[in-house]
């Protein structure tokens, strides 16, 4: 079985605070991680491999540093990575972006597998997983929360879907994609031997060329949607804070509460 | 390598640094009184442009080729959703703002309605907004598959080409709608919060949260149709009209569009849960402060005085005292209710960025420090385990006059 996962490297947002001042981000020092939900993605194709045997690729689209990330999968367990990276893809918005994916999983040949984190904890869109596998043609489950069976020989998954009121078992003829939710399972912490490996590794770096792929299909070209604005919210009006004796706070909170209620 | 489109005006910059502060992704430093970009990291958001009070930036966006003739695609379309085979909450809502925006373009609200047995859901979507309802009505759609429902709809989308295309930022609405912005080659935008008409271009301005709702972003979709966006739950109001009734549309669908390599097998409900947290208007959250699993009674007792929903923070969950399904954070759901109340939650920005969106935030926490003070409408300082059950208790005598 081949396995394909893709991540992307976000900001830290624990670290992300707000200048009072601008009400702006502030993003000096701010480390860059994998996105915690492809953490799972991650740890769920390792897992898959230790289980049925697989050969895993890990693949990220985004600038030079980016490659810390795809060292940091290496780390815990990922066989190969493969480095989208090209000033041509910046400002590719999720269409454009889940092409290039595409694409390239294309290129690596019959993988079976593809698995992504549900969403990015910056964008927080949950369209790029859906798209790759529509660009590919290929069915997909997302929230995903429990891969029970992979039967290889049948090429069926069986696999639990997280839905607002309950789950659902979903059958599916691979190869496919699923996105992934933190229930699926606890990332494992790299080992000093995944490390080592991980560091001498090399990475091949592709580009639109090397997908095929014109410049005017990708990028701020290639992408349908544009930005034409970016704000910070307006700030929230300062809370009234009840402190002192509780029955009188509980008192007063629920008189406020009852013009909502 | 072609240069990035982005470019600043030297003898116009100034050096006053407020395009520094505006960029979200720390890309500009200044150095010798002139903005340099870095452009590994610039993402060409055009942030840096709108703060530039010397217009030093400018930010060259390609002539997209129109591949598509924008005139010929009329109608604001919803797609209805279904939730324990009735017609899901969300669905109402985006009704009732279609109806505006298409007031605005002089045109219809088309919903979109794929399932089985139809007929007998159908009649309130027309009092909620709806002039005109497309059905597929079809044992094989019975089960939401968003393979079979992307092929449904993008056949129906380039038959009928509507203009726009609304559909719930749920788990079966994001699913579903990314794979039809591909199939049909146009533009989506996820989990809107705010929906407008440039009525002169006819686009659809569409306002998301980005970053956890740090940041907002302004989209739109100018060469393509139709506009595609997910809006997320109790952010539009829904209508009621006199209209109970209007244009029905059946489309028949072969068997070709079925994808044999999706099938549904089974549906578990989640027990734990009495209201779906997605749509509850009151959610009442636990924490760490609560100490035990035990505990967790107090919110339950709390959510229901209130018809509320039960959520929990990431160290609730973590230490098992509820399921998964009931997270609130960057890990878990977001969700913006009407009230949100959150109990022994110190509130880490993972916590906010899942509730901040929110209009209505309560806070009950020992440590007036705590960052959820920062976002709470209201709070009390206190401890929650005399809080709580008071709170519960004088708010069912509330509810009883």
């Amino acid at each position: 079985m081949k396995i394909a996962v893709c991540i992307k490297q976000v900001p830290e947002t624990t670290e992300v605070k707000i200048d009072p001042k601008t009400n702006t981000l502030i993003r000096e020092g701010v480390a860059s991680i994998i996105n915690p939900f492809d953490m799972y993605a991650i740890e769920e194709a390792v897992r898959l491999k230790e289980r049925y045997g697989a050969k895993t690729w890990v693949i990220t689209m985004g600038p030079p540093q980016a490659e810390e990330a795809l060292r940091e999968a290496l780390s815990m367990g990922i066989d190969e990575a493969i480095h989208l990276s090209d000033k041509t893809f910046a400002g590719s918005d999720t269409w454009a972006t889940s092409l290039v994916l595409a694409k390239a999983i294309k290129k690596l040949e019959g993988v079976d597998l593809i698995i992504c984190g549900k969403q990015a904890s910056d964008g927080d869109t949950a369209q790029v997983g859906p798209g790759v596998a529509a660009h590919l043609n290929f069915p997909q489950a997302t929230y995903v929360r429990k891969i029970r069976e992979i039967n290889i020989e049948r090429k069926k998954m069986y696999v639990e879907r997280l839905l607002e009121e309950g789950y659902e078992l979903l059958e599916i003829t691979l190869p496919a994609l699923i996105t992934v939710v933190k229930e699926i399972n606890e990332p494992r912490l790299p080992s000093l031997r995944g490390k080592m490996r991980a560091k001498k590794q090399l990475i091949p770096v592709w580009t639109h060329k090397d997908l095929g792929l014109k410049e005017e299909e990708i990028g701020l070209s290639g992408s349908p949607t544009q930005v034409v604005k970016v704000f910070t919210p307006p700030p929230r009006e300062k809370g009234k804070i009840f402190e002192g004796d509780v029955n009188e706070c509980v008192e007063k909170l629920v008189k406020e509460l009852k013009r909502f209620l | 390598m072609k240069e990035k489109g982005i470019k600043i005006i030297e003898e116009k910059c100034t050096g006053c640094g407020l395009c520094l502060k505006a960029c979200p992704f720390g890309a500009i430093s200044i150095i010798n009184k002139k903005a340099i970009i870095d452009l590994e990291k610039c993402t060409l958001c055009g942030a840096c442009k709108d703060a530039c009070k010397f217009k030093a930036i400018v930010i060259f966006k390609p002539q997209i080729v129109k591949i598509k003739k924008l005139e010929e695609y009329k109608g604001v379309w919803v797609f209805i959703e279904e939730e324990n085979c009735k017609v899901a909450p969300v669905s109402f809502e985006l009704l009732g703002k279609a109806k505006e925006l298409a007031s605005q373009l002089n045109t219809e609200v088309v919903g979109i309605y794929l399932g089985y047995k139809l007929k007998e859901k159908i009649k309130n979507l027309f009092r909620k907004g709806a002039d005109k309802l497309i059905l597929v009505d079809k044992e094989e759609l019975k089960n939401f598959i968003a393979e079979n429902y992307a092929n449904v709809i993008s056949y129906l989308i380039n038959k009928y080409k509507p203009e726009i295309f609304l559909a719930g930022a749920t788990s079966k609405g994001r699913s579903l709608v990314s794979r039809i912005a591909v199939k049909t080659h146009t533009g989506l935008t996820a989990d809107c919060t705010g929906l407008d008409i440039d009525k002169e271009r006819r686009l659809l301005i569409q306002t998301r949260p980005a970053f956890g709702g740090n940041i907002m972003a302004q989209i739109i979709t100018p060469s393509f149709r139709p506009q595609m966006a997910t809006v997320r739950h109790k952010v539009m109001k829904e209508v009621e009209r006199e209209t109970s009734w209007g244009e029905i549309i059946e489309e028949n669908i072969d068997e070709s569009f079925i994808d044999k390599r999706v099938k549904f097998l089974e549906f578990i409900p989640d027990v734990s849960s009495k209201v779906n947290l997605a749509e509850a208007d009151i959610i009442v959250s636990g924490g760490r402060g609560l100490g035990k699993k035990e505990n967790f009674r107090l919110i339950e007792e709390l959510a229901s005085s209130l018809g509320a929903a039960v959520g929990a923070s990431r160290a609730a969950v973590d230490s098992g005292w509820i399921a998964y399904s009931h997270q609130v954070g960057q890990t878990g759901r977001t969700v913006s209710p009407k009230i949100y109340i959150a109990c022994g939650i110190s509130g880490q920005i993972q916590h906010l960025v899942g509730m901040q969106s929110s209009k209505i935030i309560v806070a009950i926490n020992k440590d007036p420090q705590a960052p959820i003070f920062k976002v709470a409408n209201f709070g009390i300082v206190g401890d929650l385990f005399e809080i709580v059950p008071l709170l519960t208790k004088k708010i069912k005598e509330e509810i009883k006059k």
